[in-house]
Formats: structure tokens, C-alpha cells, sequence
């Protein structure tokens, strides 16, 4: 190439050197035409210039949106990648309950937890206690550091006095909850060693001693037996709420889950009888359930003992007649159903126990679907040995306490002479997170991290291991307890490396892997679970015998209790209250009163009426109900079911010291809770009276119209024998006449239908599997960033949950009789059905928006786009299902809404979804079926270059469903696990699916809205239609 | 022209000249503003301020001032756009479609009713702005602007933004029709004032000049706005009423809309219409040009609409029935016996039984008569839009979401804003505008063959 000799000039000056031109030549910009006068000041047109400019950017500068600074990574850390979500396999354990989950992180920070699908007992699967807890770690409440007397000091001080103390205080007791972890009850037992004895006394806010007490008179060994109930055919449950709150809810619903499941193929399904007091959600769910007073209880399972005893031979026991309804039928059942019977009972007096043990023993059920010889041990509380802690206590016999993350002046029986007796202790220490009702009265608390910031490990079931690891490190100067226990006890060792060692000497010698130790505890983190594989042994063999417990049985109740009963019970979401502070538990609606945010008196509808309490909406009355000299006041609501002469009242409520959600929030029921037998009696039978004072109260309440007025378009159902008949049976086919013939609602439309090239996603869900424990709509609250509006806003009738369970009971009035269809029956049958947006096809939504808000997607989804929308409310008037959600008022960031934690306080934000707009306020918001997820999951196999394979993506509610009611999916991929299940055979990119299924029908399909969330009939397994 | 017959009742009573007209309409205008009118005039002023306070709550605060709820949407906000929006349709109809049929009576009320058509409009308009979760944004996103978010268009198939075409065409065809006809009376109230009212006034008018050829534009103008004016006061409420007809909800999805929204629109017009005029005449004397007849026939307009409206409820429960449909069978149901059933009997009772006694003469021709049951007509064509909106909704499919509603303090406070800004305006009107057009009326002083005396 030739060489380019050519000079190119910026202009003559440059060319002719001018002298004025070097000057400047260094600098980029020419100078602007000077204006300045001599004497260099700016002359009036620049200064107007250069005002006009500096206004016009300094307004233009005020239009943008404030710029929020993110700080990005100097060092990133090696496993932390912006926007790439991290999962931990850990264990949730709180009261006895426990969850193996996985622990889903964004950025370092805990957002979410699901179930972990290895666990062997919730496999996969949560609860609503579950998946709220983890804004407890984001919990303002908490304390953040130790506290002595009241005062924060440090972990130097608070270790020196208590190693000097504990030395000299005498007897040395630690309180608390079950203790499933093998490797705490070692590091106490370090302390034991180093202070001279330390006596572990553990109990249950909710207590079932009575079953362990049972066992260990019954088969000579303490202990609460597994239970399966995936292979009972007939079950019958005496006021065991074991979907809901009993022992192991989660693992239960599951497995009754599997007998609730039908289909052509198997058209099979377990029965269940429930005899008890309040309608449970267990109750709810039973194809009998006759309401019993908690006095008859005892009786009633005598009555069926006596009954199989007939049948089998045995010898029967004395027992008053009592006359309790589908008691002889479920005795027949079980008869015919032998070792896949089933009996449970949620009564705490071990003599009722002893009588249920010898009915499953009676079946042949012991190995079955009872199995004493591989017991649980989510329960070890002892009652007994806490009664006389208690009294110890108060007798000044204690010489030193510690409080192990329990809280008994708040959630045992007789909190307030625990309260009371602490000052009596020499030294008294807490470790609970949180200035509850119990650390608030000791003496020194030695806060213990959160459990999603610690080591641990649990031993749920005999064999079952688990492990805890931190999800994120300590927010606060808190440490481990077993942490303090070790260096109280003058160890040195940290906790981890104490479990690590633990698990090398105990666990890893068990499991026969051939490989490094290293090598196991990596997995086994990585797994969260381990399982030691036992010999199946023989059933245990009973040494007790029934006849003296039945006698006391006997005595004990009466087939005629004229007085008022009271039976204390837990609720769903709220539980024991141990994470009463939690808003999105406070605010999640009760599956079967739909009440938020209160505890309440139900009261049968025949004593409303006796008494003259009326409900209308959420208004009600209070009643005064006195137990044995203590009373409290409190909200009347109307329940159906409710067995005549019977008052239920949930446990839970009252908290005075949990943090600014729960504090005040209705009343302590532990209190009126029996302890003088023994054991925690939460039947109280006698001594109780209840009075309408006829003050005024509003519940707030999701749902306050009971029934579903006949409408067979919403709900259909059938009974098992008219299913066997029919596979059709109880649907309801609209017709609508059309040239001169009656058609399908879904021949006859306006539209031309859309086309879903790619995917075309649905939801089926099965409302014979659907049991309404609502883990679901907390799951969607935590994944979606709902907000929480509180109990106003409630009342307000403006809660935002986008799935919703629609509870509907049945009414005796005849079909003609609207007025009557509205009041349920007195003990109906209970419908749940879960109601979220059902993306139509044909969106009702989407043609009135006027600013097009609310669109169609290419794969059958209903979306929302939140910039655009202005607020119309257009769209939410015309939904058919009423499921779109307005934000009325700015829910985040304002002061008003102190109970919306997650949106509101620097700390509680932690926990939003990063890939979920929180919404403004005037904007209209719904479930978009967690488009977050499916997006994450349709560009992870972009990414990889394949396609979706089905269940990779899920979307929340169903991956929390305990029953796997709800089934989401791509109903384009004929193998997909809903195409499956709707009996889609052709596939095509239509939107309108051929589904062959008899079961799946469309809610409200007559006016051809075309959802992509089908529902499957309710079946019940009844002789015949009865309500 | 037609022939007019001598034994005709003279429009203008009292023996009217021209300059009397002239001098009796602008008085009002001229003179100093009376006591009464003051009193009046504060207390609209301190209805739309006390309005104002609720107003600033929800656009300060939130739609959550208001009593909504998840299931009922829309309740005041949409039931007191509606029943502004029929009241606006009386101005129209009777400047309009009267002036087509030639119906010269409409010529003393005609003015104020116009005047009344767009104040009402205005009021109505408050609404589906302030009813917006985000006004700031929808006040312009619901237009078809061009903008820069891409070719992100408003949606043609939604009602609402008909309705924004509908309510904006009718307001600015009202208003220049109005206006075009206050030219020629501003210029009169010119010619007699002086200094700065002249000067005013001179704008105003727009330098009519009373011209032969000037007049000839006047009527033809005048003539081509009614034209276009006529089928807009069909078109407005039949729109408006498909914000219901097309949605799915039993009780709005029906399409006996159209016809049943514009009877009760010009009902409610009519109503409100004698209203003012009853007062009006009574304040400025002005009962020879507001007569007795003008009265008459507009309650014989009255019972003829109401009758309508009656015959589209009874229908309305006929096809219920009819079609079988067990959601629509029970809305109606609802609505007469479920919890609002004070509302839909407040509503049958003041709508289709009161407008019934106009059928006695007696009662037709009595002013206090007139003046109550105009009162309560309006009030019942207010629950027919309540009952429409909020009992369809609070029941609509699934049981499960059935709810109450209960207006707040703030609804209250919004629907006393319209108030305020509507009687403020029209105190406003009747004192500084000539509220009745002397231009025509002069033209029908000579109704018989009789001479006019100058």
C-alpha cells in the first residue's frame, strides 16, 4: 500500500499557525462566540442563557424516577450469583413440628421455603406454618444480642456469670419443646457433665402425651406410634384433626392424600368417619362426620370398641349406652376393611388411648397402619414430669432454669405459676429468639440464632435423620444455643464441628457406604436427609390390658353432660402461636371459618338462635366464657357442625410480647386448658359457661357467604357408588339452543380462538384431593410478594390473596327456597375449592380493559402488565370468578399498613421475591400462575438447548400442596402429567383442548369463558346423597 | 313555515313585547346580584370546598376512601357518572330534537337546560377520572395519543373507551351548540352595557353584528349542530349502557340496555330539568315565559319515559325468567328481595308509580306537585343505577365472594363535590348569562296573528 503522505487540517488557522488558534488547540471544545463584556462578568443574555438552560435541566432532571444505587459485588462470592437463585436442603423443627425443606436464596437472603422432596415423611410437601416461617427470620422482634436483666450485654459477660452461677445454683433444669435433635441432647449432656447434672424436661405447647402415655401402658414402651394412612380403606377419627393439626399434618395429608385419588382405572377410594365436637379440617373432609360433645368421646370409642370386640370375639367391656350416629356403620366398615382399618383419636387422656390401641389391635392394624415399633417422635413432651416442674418451680425447689427456645408462661397449661416461679429460681435463662412472654421474666437471655442461620440435625422417626444448615449468616449477635450450652459446659468445640463429629461417630457407622466421612456429609447436607435402613420388625405386642382403662373411661364420661363444653383446638395457620407474628399467617384465612386475624367462640347455630346471636358479615357479639373461675370475652362465630352443647376456642391467640402483628390479637385460650389430670386436657367438659353479652364485634372474614345456593355450575359432585355407576356422574353439561339444536356452551362463540404454537399451560385440580389446608395461598403470598392489608382492610372485604380456597357447605333447603339455601345445615357437608385466576381463553378481562392492561399471551395465559394499568377496576367487575385483586391503597413503604412486615420495614423486605413487582397503588393484580417461574424455566432450557421437560417448571401453589390436588403443566405435550390426567388426546395448538376426562369440568362453563383450570368432581364415599 | 292557528294558547303569557324581553332576561345579568342569590351561590361554594377535601382524600390516599370491595368494583363513582350523564341529555334533547320538530315551546327553557346538559356532563366526567386507581396516568393513557411506549394503542373493544369518545363528542357538540346560541343574546346584553361589562361581553359575543346574513348562518348553524346533536343524545346513554350490556355479569349483560338507559337518560333530564327551571322562574320572575304549558308538557314527557323505564324493569324480569339462566334468575330475584331490596323498591316506587300521578291533570299543571316529584324522580333514577351496579355485582356467580357494600364518608363527600361544582356553576350561569334565549323567544312572541307591539 502506498504510503499516505495526505494532512488533513482542522481548518486554515491550523493550517496557518494562528497563534490564537494553538492557544486553544489542546482543547475539545471550541470556545462559544464570546459575548463576555470587558470586564469579563456575563452579560444579561448569557445569564438568561444559562438560567434558562439550568432550568430547564434542572426540571427535566426532576421528571426521572430517583436513581436507587445497587452496590455491586467487589469480591463476588464463588456460589452467589446475581439473580441465580441458591437452594439448601435444611430442617424446619418449632413445638414438635417439624418439615424437611429446601431453603430457596436470592443474593444471600432466605426467600422462600419448600418442601424437600427426599424427605421420606413430607415429601416435598409444606405446610402454612412452613412456608410463613421464614419472615420470622426477618422478624424486627428480634433480639439482637444477649440481654441481662433487661439490659443488652455481651456474650463475654453473659458466659462468665452464667458458668459461675449454674456451678453454684443446685439443681440445674432445661425446659423445652420436643427435642428431635440427637446432637443437642449431646452438648446438654456436655453441660450435665460439667455442671453436675442438668435435668432436660421437655413439653408440647400442644401436647400428645396421652398417646405415648398409652403406648407405654398398653405395649410397654413410650413412644407415639407412625401411622400410615395411605393404607387404610376405612378410617375413623374421634376429633383428631390429623390433615390439619395433629401430630404430622403434612406427612398425613399426603398420605390420605393417596386414598382420596380416583380415577376409571381405580375406582377406589378409603372411607372416613369423624366423630367431634368443632368442625375441623379433617372433619370437613370426612365422608361421615357426626358431631359429638367431648364428654361422649370416650364413651363413643368404648361403643366401638364394644362393637368390633362383638365381631371379633372378644370379650367386651361395661360401658353406658350411647347413642351416637354412623358409630355402627363405621364399626361395619372397619370390620370389613380388618388390618387397612384404622382408628385414631385426638384425645390427651391416655386411657382413651388405651382403648383406641386395643380397637387397631382388635383389627390387626398394629403393623399395618399403626406401627409402634419404628414411633415418631415429634411429640416427647411429658406432661406429668412438666406439672411437676411446675410446681417445683413454684416451690423454690429450682436452682437454676433455662428456657430452650419454649415459651410455657405463654403455651403451657398453667403459664401464669411458671411466670410466677421464675423469680423463684436462682437463675433463669432463656434462649429464645425473641423478649417473649417467658425471656421477658428471666434473668439472662442468650438468644439463639434462627433456625435458617443454624446447624442441626433432627431425628424425626427412629431411623430418619435430618440436617439444619445456616441459609445466611447471622443477622444479629446471636449465637447457637448448643453453642452456649458447650461453652457453658467449658468445651471449646463450636457446635458444627461438635455435629459433624457426632454424625462420624454415631450416624456415619450405621450407614454402610464404604466411602470417606467427608464424602457422606457432603451428601447428606446436600440431601438434607439420611435414612438408616432397619429390619422390619414384628408388630409390638400389647401387655397392658384395655379393661381398667375402659373403666376409667367409663367413669370419666358421660352420655349426658346437660352443661356447656368447651374444646380448645389449633388452627391451621396459627398453630401452637409460636410464629403468631407472622403476618401472612395471621392474615391467612381459616380453611373452615375463613375468619383472619381473631380467635372466636364458635358456638353451634342452634345455641345462635337459643341466644339470639346473629351474624351478618363479619358483625357479631361477644359471650363471656368462664372455665373454672377464669373467664375471658370474646367473639361469637356461627359454626355449623359444631356439635350441640359444644364451644370450640383456638389456641394461639393473645400473645402480649410476640411483636407488633400478633400483640393483642385475640385472646389466650391456654389458660383455660386442664392440667389437674396429669395431663393437658384440652376437652374441658365441666365447670364452663358461656353467656352472650351482646357487645358488638366485627370478624374479618374472606368469605362470608356460607353456601353454594345449588349452583351446580360451580360445584359438582357425586358419591363413590354413582361414580362406579357413572365416571360422568354429578356433572353438569349447560346446553344452549343454537339452529335448531342444544350445543356445547363452547361451540358457540364470538371469537376465533387463539393459537398456542409453543405451550399452552393449564391447571387441573383434583377437589377430591383438595383438603383446604391453604398451604397453597401462603405459598402464592410469599412467592408473589402480596401484600398483607390487616384486619380492616379485611373487614373492608379488600384481602389481596390471589388463590383463594372457597369453602361452601351444604344447605337442607329445597332448590327453590333462596332464602333458605343461603343458611347452611347444622352439620353439612364441606366443599373446598381452590379458586385462582383461570386464564380464559376467552377472557371476559381482557376485552374491557381501555388500555389494553391486561392482555393474552402467545401460551394461554392471562397477563398483567402493572405499568400500563390505570386502575378502571373494569376487568375485576367482570370477572365471572371475582379473582383479580385491586391495590386500593399504596400497600408498601407506608406507615399504615404496619402489619404488611414484607413491604413495609427495612428488615421484612429482605424476604421479597426479587422476580416479582411489588404493586403500586390504583394498579389491579391476580395470579399470573407464577409467569416468574415459568419464563426462569422456559430460558434455563433455552440455555441448554432442549425442551421443557414437564414438572421442571411448577408453580408455587401446587409445589406446596401436601395433596398434590393441584396439577399444573403443558397441556400442548400430550405426555405432560395434565394432559395425562385431562385425557387430552389431540394434543393441537388450539386453545379449545379436547378433554376426555368425565371428572374435569370448567367452572361456569356455560357462559364459555374457556379457563385453562379445570376441576375435577368432588366424590364422596356415601351409600347416598345426604347432607 | 307552517301555518300557525289563531286560537293557539300564546307561548309567552302576560302580554309580552320585545323590549320587554329584552329588559325582563337581562336584569338578571345587569343588576346587582341579590341576598338570595348569594346565599345560594355559598352554599354551592361550600359544598364543591367541603366536596373538595374528599376529592383530594382519594386522589391523595386511594380508591381505598372508598367503600369498594374486591366483588363490588364500581358502586357511587359509576352510579353517579351514569345518572350525571342522564341528567345531561334533557339540554340536548330539547334544544335539539325539539328544534327538528319544530316545537317551539322548547325556546324559553331551552337555554338553561342546555346550560344544565354540560354542567351535569362536566360532573359526570369527574368520575371516570377520579374512579381511575391512577388518574395521572389515565387521564391520558385512556386517549388514542400517540406516544412513546412502543405502538402501545388503547383497547377499541372496551366500552370505557367508547364512552370516552361518547362523553367527549356529546360534551363539545353540547357545548358549541350552547354557545353558538348565547352569541346573539351576549350581543344584545352588549349593546345595552357599557365600560368593562361591554368590553367582556363585546369578546363574548364575538362581534355579532345582527345581520340578515349573520342570522341566515345563526340558523343554519344552529340547524346543523341539532342535526348532529340528535343522534348523539341517543348514541350517549345507549354507550354508556354498554359498559354493562357487554360484560358478563347476570343483571348488566342485557340488551335491552340501549333503549331502557335513554328513556330513563331524557326521564332524569326532564326531572332535573324542571328542577332548576321551577326555582329559576320563581327567582327572576319570569313565570310569563316559563308558563304553566311548558310544565305540563314537560310532565307528559315525564310520564311517557317513566312508563318506558317501568315497562324495561318488568321486562328485564320477564327475560330472567325466561332465558332460563339460573344466575340471571336469581339477580333479579336478588334485586327485589335480597339485601338491597330497599333500594330496588326506592327505586320502583319513585320511577315507575310517582311519575304515574301526572296522569291527573290536577297534579300535572301544580307547581309544588312538579317540583317534588321532579325531586323524586331523580332521586329514583339514582337507585336505578345503584341497583343496576351494586346488586348485580354483590352477587354475581360464585357465592363464595358474595359481598355487602357500604358507601363511605368519602363517597358521600365525592358525590357533594358534583353537587357543589354543579350548582356553582349553574348560579354562576343564571347570573352572568342570559338564562333564557331572548333571540328566540322573540321569534315566538308572535304566536298568533295578533300584532307585537314594539
Amino acid at each position: 500500500m502506498k504510503e499516505n503522505k495526505k494532512t488533513y487540517w482542522k481548518g486554515l488557522e491550523q493550517l496557518s499557525n494562528d497563534p490564537e488558534f494553538v492557544k486553544h488547540a489542546d482543547k475539545e471544545f471550541a470556545e462559544l462566540p464570546s459575548s463576555l463584556s470587558e470586564d469579563g462578568s456575563a452579560s444579561r443574555r448569557d445569564f438568561l442563557k444559562l438560567m434558562g438552560f439550568s432550568l430547564a435541566a434542572a426540571s427535566l432532571a426532576a421528571c426521572e424516577a430517583p436513581v436507587r444505587k445497587a452496590i455491586p459485588y467487589v469480591n463476588k462470592p464463588v456460589d452467589v450469583n446475581p439473580s441465580i437463585p441458591n437452594y439448601y436442603a435444611s430442617t424446619f423443627s418449632s413445638g414438635g413440628d417439624y418439615a424437611s425443606i429446601v431453603v430457596k436464596t436470592r443474593e444471600g437472603r432466605p426467600i422462600k421455603i419448600d418442601g424437600n422432596e427426599l424427605s421420606p415423611i413430607n415429601k416435598g410437601k409444606v405446610n402454612a406454618i412452613v412456608e410463613g416461617s421464614v419472615l420470622s427470620l426477618y422478624d424486627k422482634q428480634r433480639l439482637t444480642g444477649p440481654y441481662i436483666a433487661g439490659e443488652k450485654s455481651d456474650w463475654a459477660t453473659i458466659d462468665s456469670q452464667v458458668k459461675s452461677k449454674l456451678a453454684s445454683a443446685g439443681s440445674v433444669k432445661i425446659v423445652s419443646n420436643t427435642i428431635l435433635s440427637p446432637s443437642t441432647l449431646k452438648a446438654i449432656q456436655q453441660l450435665s457433665d460439667a455442671v453436675g447434672g442438668v435435668e432436660v424436661i421437655q413439653y408440647d405447647p400442644i401436647s400428645n402425651y396421652g398417646i405415648s402415655k398409652a403406648a407405654e401402658t398398653y405395649y410397654g414402651t413410650a413412644g407415639i406410634p407412625s401411622y400410615s394412612f395411605d393404607k387404610a380403606k376405612t378410617i375413623v377419627s374421634f376429633g383428631a384433626d390429623f390433615l390439619g393439626t395433629w401430630i404430622s399434618p403434612i406427612e398425613f395429608a399426603g398420605a390420605y392424600a393417596k386414598t382420596r385419588k380416583i380415577s376409571k382405572e381405580k375406582p377406589e377410594m378409603s372411607r372416613h368417619y369423624q366423630f367431634e365436637s368443632n368442625l375441623s379440617l379433617t372433619g370437613a373432609n370426612a365422608d361421615y362426620r357426626t358431631p359429638i360433645k367431648a364428654s361422649q368421646s370416650g364413651l363413643a370409642v368404648l361403643a366401638l370398641y364394644n362393637a368390633l370386640a362383638k365381631k371379633a370375639g372378644a370379650t367386651t367391656v361395661s360401658a353406658p349406652a350411647v347413642e351416637i350416629a354412623h358409630l355402627e356403620k363405621a364399626a361395619n366398615d372397619l370390620w370389613a376393611a380388618k388390618s387397612a382399618g384404622l382408628v385414631v383419636s385426638g384425645s390427651n387422656d391416655p386411657n382413651v388411648q388405651v382403648v383406641i390401641n386395643a380397637i387397631n389391635e382388635l383389627l390387626g392394624a398394629n403393623g399395618t397402619t399403626v406401627d409402634f415399633t419404628n414411633p415418631v417422635h415429634f411429640r416427647k413432651g411429658d406432661d406429668t414430669r412438666m406439672n411437676q416442674f411446675v410446681n417445683e418451680l413454684k416451690g423454690g425447689q429450682v436452682g437454676a432454669v433455662i428456657f430452650y427456645n419454649c415459651n410455657p408462661v405463654y403455651d403451657f397449661a398453667r403459664g401464669a405459676e411458671v411466670a410466677e416461679g421464675i423469680a423463684k429460681a436462682k437463675v433463669s435463662i432463656a434462649t429464645n429468639g425473641t423478649m417473649d412472654e417467658t425471656a421477658s421474666l428471666v434473668q439472662m437471655v442468650a438468644p439463639d440464632h434462627h433456625f435458617l442461620e443454624s446447624w442441626n440435625d433432627f431425628e424425626p422417626k427412629k431411623g430418619h435423620f435430618s440436617l439444619a444448615q445456616p441459609t445466611i449468616s447471622p443477622l444479629f449477635d446471636t449465637r447457637q444455643a448448643q453453642d452456649s450450652f458447650l461453652t457453658w459446659a467449658g468445651s471449646t468445640t463450636n457446635y458444627y464441628d461438635f455435629l459433624q463429629l457426632n454424625w462420624e461417630s454415631e450416624i456415619f457407622t450405621q450407614v454402610e457406604t464404604g466411602s470417606a466421612f467427608q464424602e457422606f456429609w457432603d451428601r447428606s447436607l446436600f440431601n438434607g436427609v439420611v435414612a438408616i435402613a432397619s429390619e422390619a420388625s414384628a408388630p409390638a405386642a400389647p401387655v397392658g390390658d384395655v379393661s381398667a382403662a375402659a373403666a376409667n373411661v367409663a367413669k370419666a364420661y358421660k352420655a349426658d353432660n346437660a352443661g356447656a363444653e368447651l374444646v380448645l383446638y389449633t388452627k391451621v395457620g396459627i398453630g401452637s402461636g409460636a410464629f403468631a407474628n407472622v403476618p401472612w399467617l395471621q392474615e391467612m384465612s381459616d380453611p373452615i371459618t375463613k375468619a383472619t386475624w381473631d380467635n372466636y367462640l364458635t358456638v353451634s347455630q342452634k345455641w345462635a338462635s337459643e341466644n339470639g346471636v346473629t351474624m351478618n358479615e363479619g358483625q357479631t357479639s361477644k359471650a363471656s366464657i368462664s372455665v373454672n373461675g377464669k373467664s375471658l370475652v370474646v367473639p361469637i362465630l356461627i359454626q355449623p357442625g359444631q356439635a350441640e352443647g359444644t364451644f370450640g376456642l383456638a389456641l394461639g391467640y393473645g400473645r402480649t410480647k410476640a411483636g407488633r402483628v400478633a400483640n393483642g390479637v385475640g385472646v389466650n385460650a391456654y389458660e383455660l386448658l386442664d392440667a389437674s389430670q396429669g395431663f393437658v386436657n384440652f376437652d374441658i367438659t365441666s365447670g364452663v359457661e358461656v353467656s352472650a353479652t351482646g357487645e358488638s364485634y366485627n370478624i374479618a372474614r374472606t368469605q362470608t357467604h356460607q353456601t353454594f345456593m345449588g349452583r351446580e355450575n360451580v360445584i359438582q359432585e357425586a358419591t363413590l357408588a354413582e361414580y362406579k355407576n357413572d365416571a360422568g356422574a354429578g356433572r353438569y353439561h349447560p346446553e344452549i339452543y343454537k339452529d335448531g339444536e342444544f350445543v356445547k356452551p363452547s361451540k358457540i362463540s364470538l371469537w376465533s380462538g387463539h393459537q398456542y404454537s409453543q405451550h399452552h399451560w393449564g391447571l387441573a385440580i383434583d377437589m377430591n384431593s383438595c383438603i383446604g389446608c391453604s398451604a397453597c395461598s401462603v405459598a402464592c403470598q410469599v412467592e408473589n410478594n402480596v401484600a398483607v392489608v390487616g384486619k380492616q382492610e379485611v373487614l373492608n372485604r379488600r384481602e389481596m390473596a390471589w388463590i383463594r380456597i372457597d369453602r361452601y357447605y351444604s344447605s337442607d333447603a329445597p332448590a327453590d327456597d333462596l332464602r333458605g339455601m343461603e343458611v347452611a345445615s347444622e352439620n353439612p357437608e364441606v366443599t373446598f375449592q381452590p379458586m385462582m385466576c383461570q386464564q380464559c381463553n376467552n377472557a371476559p378481562c381482557e376485552t374491557v380493559c381501555p388500555v389494553a392492561a391486561t392482555t393474552h399471551s402467545s401460551e394461554g395465559l392471562n397477563q398483567m402488565t402493572y405499568n400500563r394499568c390505570i386502575g378502571t377496576r373494569y376487568c375485576a367487575n367482570n370477572c365471572p370468578y371475582k379473582v383479580r385483586r385491586f391495590n386500593w391503597f399504596k400497600y408498601h413503604d407506608n406507615k399504615d399498613f404496619p402489619a404488611n412486615v414484607a413491604q413495609n420495614d427495612d428488615l421484612g423486605k429482605m424476604v421479597l421475591n426479587p422476580d416479582v413487582t411489588v404493586r403500586a397503588r390504583g394498579v389491579m393484580e391476580k395470579c399470573s400462575m407464577c409467569v416468574q417461574r415459568i419464563q426462569a424455566g422456559k430460558l434455563a432450557a433455552k440455555r441448554e438447548k432442549r425442551k421443557i421437560q414437564d414438572g421442571e417448571i411448577n408453580v408455587a401453589c401446587a409445589v406446596a400442596c401436601p395433596t398434590d390436588a393441584l396439577v399444573f403443566g403443558d397441556m400442548n405435550d400430550a405426555n405432560s402429567k395434565v394432559s395425562q390426567l385431562l385425557k387430552i388426546k389431540e394434543n393441537t395448538t388450539s386453545a379449545l383442548k379436547e378433554v376426555n376426562e368425565e371428572r374435569a369440568y370448567h367452572v361456569l362453563e356455560e357462559i364459555n369463558v374457556s379457563p385453562n383450570v379445570w376441576y375435577f368432581t368432588k366424590i364422596r364415599n356415601k351409600d347416598k346423597n345426604e347432607a | 313555515m307552517q301555518v300557525t292557528s289563531s286560537v293557539r294558547e300564546p307561548l309567552v303569557t302576560g302580554g309580552k313585547t320585545y323590549h320587554d324581553v329584552t329588559h325582563d332576561v337581562s336584569r338578571q345579568v345587569e343588576g346587582k346580584p341579590t341576598l338570595l342569590w348569594f346565599l345560594a351561590f355559598l352554599t354551592a361554594a361550600g359544598t364543591l370546598a367541603i366536596g373538595l377535601i374528599a376529592v383530594t382524600a382519594t386522589v391523595w390516599e386511594g380508591i381505598g376512601m372508598w367503600g369498594l370491595n374486591k366483588t363490588v368494583g364500581w358502586a357511587w363513582d359509576i352510579t353517579n357518572f351514569v345518572w350525571w350523564v342522564g341528567i345531561g341529555h334533557a339540554g340536548t334533547l330539547i334544544s335539539a330534537v325539539l328544534l327538528l320538530f319544530r316545537q317551539k315551546w322548547r325556546t324559553s327553557i331551552n337555554r338553561a337546560a342546555e346550560a344544565m346538559t354540560i354542567f351535569a356532563v362536566i360532573c359526570a366526567a369527574m368520575f371516570p377520572v377520579l374512579h381511575m386507581g391512577r388518574p395521572w396516568l389515565g387521564a391520558y393513557w385512556a386517549l388514542p395519543l400517540p406516544n412513546t411506549f412502543g405502538s402501545l394503542w388503547v383497547n377499541f373493544n372496551s366500552p370505557l373507551l367508547w364512552d370516552v369518545f361518547a362523553i367527549s363528542t356529546y360534551f363539545s357538540v353540547s357545548l358549541v351548540f350552547w354557545y353558538i346560541g348565547l352569541i346573539p343574546d351576549f350581543a344584545t346584553i352588549r349593546d345595552r352595557a357599557t365600560g368593562l361589562r361591554k368590553v367582556i361581553y363585546g369578546a363574548l359575543s364575538f362581534g355579532w353584528d345582527g345581520a340578515a346574513k349573520t342570522w341566515m348562518r345563526y340558523e343554519s348553524v344552529s340547524l346543523i349542530l341539532a342535526g348532529l346533536a340528535t343522534p348523539l343524545v341517543l348514541s350517549v346513554h345507549t354507550i354508556v349502557s354498554f359498559d354493562f350490556a357487554t360484560s358478563v355479569i347476570p343483571g348488566w349483560h342485557t340488551t335491552i340496555f340501549p333503549p331502557y338507559f335513554v328513556a330513563g337518560a331524557i326521564f332524569s333530564g326532564f326531572a332535573m330539568v324542571l328542577t332548576l327551571m321551577i326555582i329559576t322562574r320563581k327567582v327572576f320572575k319570569l313565570e310569563d315565559y316559563i308558563t304553566m304549558t311548558h310544565i305540563e308538557l314537560m310532565n307528559i314527557v315525564i310520564i311517557i319515559t317513566g312508563s318506558i323505564v317501568g315497562i324495561a324493569y318488568i321486562t328485564e324480569f320477564f327475560i330472567a325468567w325466561y332465558s332460563g339462566v339460573e344466575a340471571e334468575q336469581y339477580a333479579f330475584i336478588n334485586r327485589a328481595t335480597g339485601p338491597y331490596w330497599w333500594a330496588y323498591w326506592s327505586m320502583m316506587t319513585c320511577n315507575v308509580i310517582s311519575p304515574q300521578l301526572f296522569w291527573v291533570k290536577k297534579i300535572r299543571t301544580s307547581i309544588i306537585a312538579t317540583f317534588a316529584l321532579s325531586i323524586v324522580v331523580n332521586i329514583g333514577m339514582w337507585f336505578e343505577r345503584f341497583v343496576i351496579i351494586v346488586t348485580s355485582l354483590h352477587r354475581d356467580y360464585l357465592p363464595s365472594s358474595w359481598a355487602m357494600f357500604y358507601p363511605s364518608i368519602t363517597d358521600v363527600g365525592v358525590y357533594l363535590f358534583t353537587f357543589g361544582l354543579f350548582f356553582t356553576l349553574f348560579f354562576l350561569f343564571a347570573k352572568f348569562f342570559p338564562v333564557i334565549n331572548m333571540a328566540e323567544v322573540k321569534s315566538v312572541l308572535k304566536s298568533t296573528s295578533a300584532k307585537v307591539r314594539k
